[in-house]
């Protein structure tokens, strides 16, 4: 019955917070309406998603959310020097092939967020049987050394999540 | 509201404006496809970034709606070109 | 027009400088780098610092002048955050997929199996 009403509680948490957002009042008639989209738009669209998320480790997901935002700083910074020193100095960017071992679709998904998020990378292909990951890199000395980087500090705390 | 806070806002709207100006210039150079749906969505970006601070200088809230609006419509028309480009269908 | 405090005023203005240098510079990059996917680095400076300076700045400023925490400047944030992959994404395929296609040359093979190459 549970699964009935509710398909996916954190979905109709989020729907709710938007719609108060958006309206900018906690009003009772606000509340309500609010209501009423967070549950039905999840029944609604509940065949669309066949995977079901479940988040487990929250202090893992806030240590990697804080991560990712301290990459996207230092990266930022990175990348607008190697613009503005362009004619100075060139970055070694080239394809570097990734092994992964997520297999996850949401992991999947959560990384391909964050390698486009972060400016040093962008995410150009993944093998179709999701073994392999082609990563456009903005500044790379050593491949090696970006691989296993990458690896321990994205890929780990996905599996743990998602896996 | 002091000279400093209007300066800056007026600094980063002139910026914006440049910079639409670079990203229109990439848009006509091309070279292909791909680059000139980049250029796309970077305008819209940039308009949608002109309507917050837009909306400080005038300590409006209604341009935030403004701004998710041209968001939104950026990624969906940059979405549907990128698709058109791939393949020459939106939908299959 | 009501009014915000000194100390306000100067923090939101370094973030909205700091918004336009960081948009500019992207926007140079965007202009000046040869090769494409050279070219995806750029924008997603924009893309991230760019947005967060002004809607961290958007969320103090109203705050402040509303006196009660106004946070729907976050959904701007958020909304980037799930928008942008998208395209750039979707981008980086086509433009690999045109380039194989075309046969221009410094692009790479179609990924396969390590194991039956």
């Amino acid at each position: 019955m549970r699964q009935r009403l509710l398909p996916s509680p954190l979905m109709s948490a989020a729907l709710l917070a938007l719609w108060l957002a958006l309206a900018r009042s906690t009003s009772m008639g606000q509340i309500l309406l609010g209501l009423i989209l967070a549950l039905v738009a999840p029944w609604l669209t509940s065949r669309l998603r066949p995977t079901r998320v479940r988040v487990r480790h929250p202090l893992v997901i806030a240590r990697f959310i804080l991560r990712v935002g301290h990459d996207v700083l230092v990266s930022n910074f990175e990348v607008a020097l190697g613009v503005v020193f362009w004619r100075f100095r060139r970055p070694q960017s080239k394809f570097v092939v990734l092994p992964l071992e997520l297999k996850d679709p949401l992991g999947l998904a959560a990384l391909s967020m964050v390698t486009t998020v972060v400016p040093g990378t962008v995410w150009s292909e993944l093998a179709l049987d999701r073994s392999a990951l082609l990563l456009h890199v903005w500044d790379v000395s050593d491949e090696q050394e970006f691989i296993t980087r990458f690896k321990a500090r994205y890929e780990a705390p996905l599996r743990e999540i998602f896996e | 509201m002091s000279p400093f806070l209007y300066w800056s806002i007026r600094f980063a709207l002139g910026c914006y404006a440049l910079a639409s100006v670079l990203v229109l210039h990439r848009l006509i150079r091309g070279p292909r496809a791909q680059d000139r749906v980049f250029a796309l969505d970077l305008l819209y970006f940039h308009a949608m970034l002109v309507m917050l601070v837009l909306g400080i200088r005038n300590q409006s809230d209604v341009y935030f709606e403004g701004a998710l609006l041209i968001a939104l419509f950026g990624f969906v028309s940059s979405l549907a070109m990128a698709k058109f480009i791939l393949r020459g269908e939106v939908i299959e | 027009m009501s009014e915000v405090p000194f100390w306000v005023e100067v923090v939101v203005a370094a973030l909205l400088v700091l918004s336009g240098l960081f948009v500019l510079i992207s926007a140079l990059g965007f202009l000046r780098l040869q090769d494409f996917f050279l070219r995806m680095h750029p924008p997603a400076l924009a893309y991230t610092f760019g947005s967060w300076c002004v809607t961290l700045a958007g969320i103090l400023y109203f705050s402040m002048l509303s006196e009660r925490l106004t946070l729907h400047p976050w959904l701007i944030i958020i909304m980037l955050s799930m928008t942008v992959p998208v395209t750039t994404v979707l981008l980086a395929r086509v433009a690999l997929f045109r380039r194989r296609v075309a046969g221009e040359p410094n692009t790479p093979p179609v990924l396969t199996r390590p194991d039956d190459s």
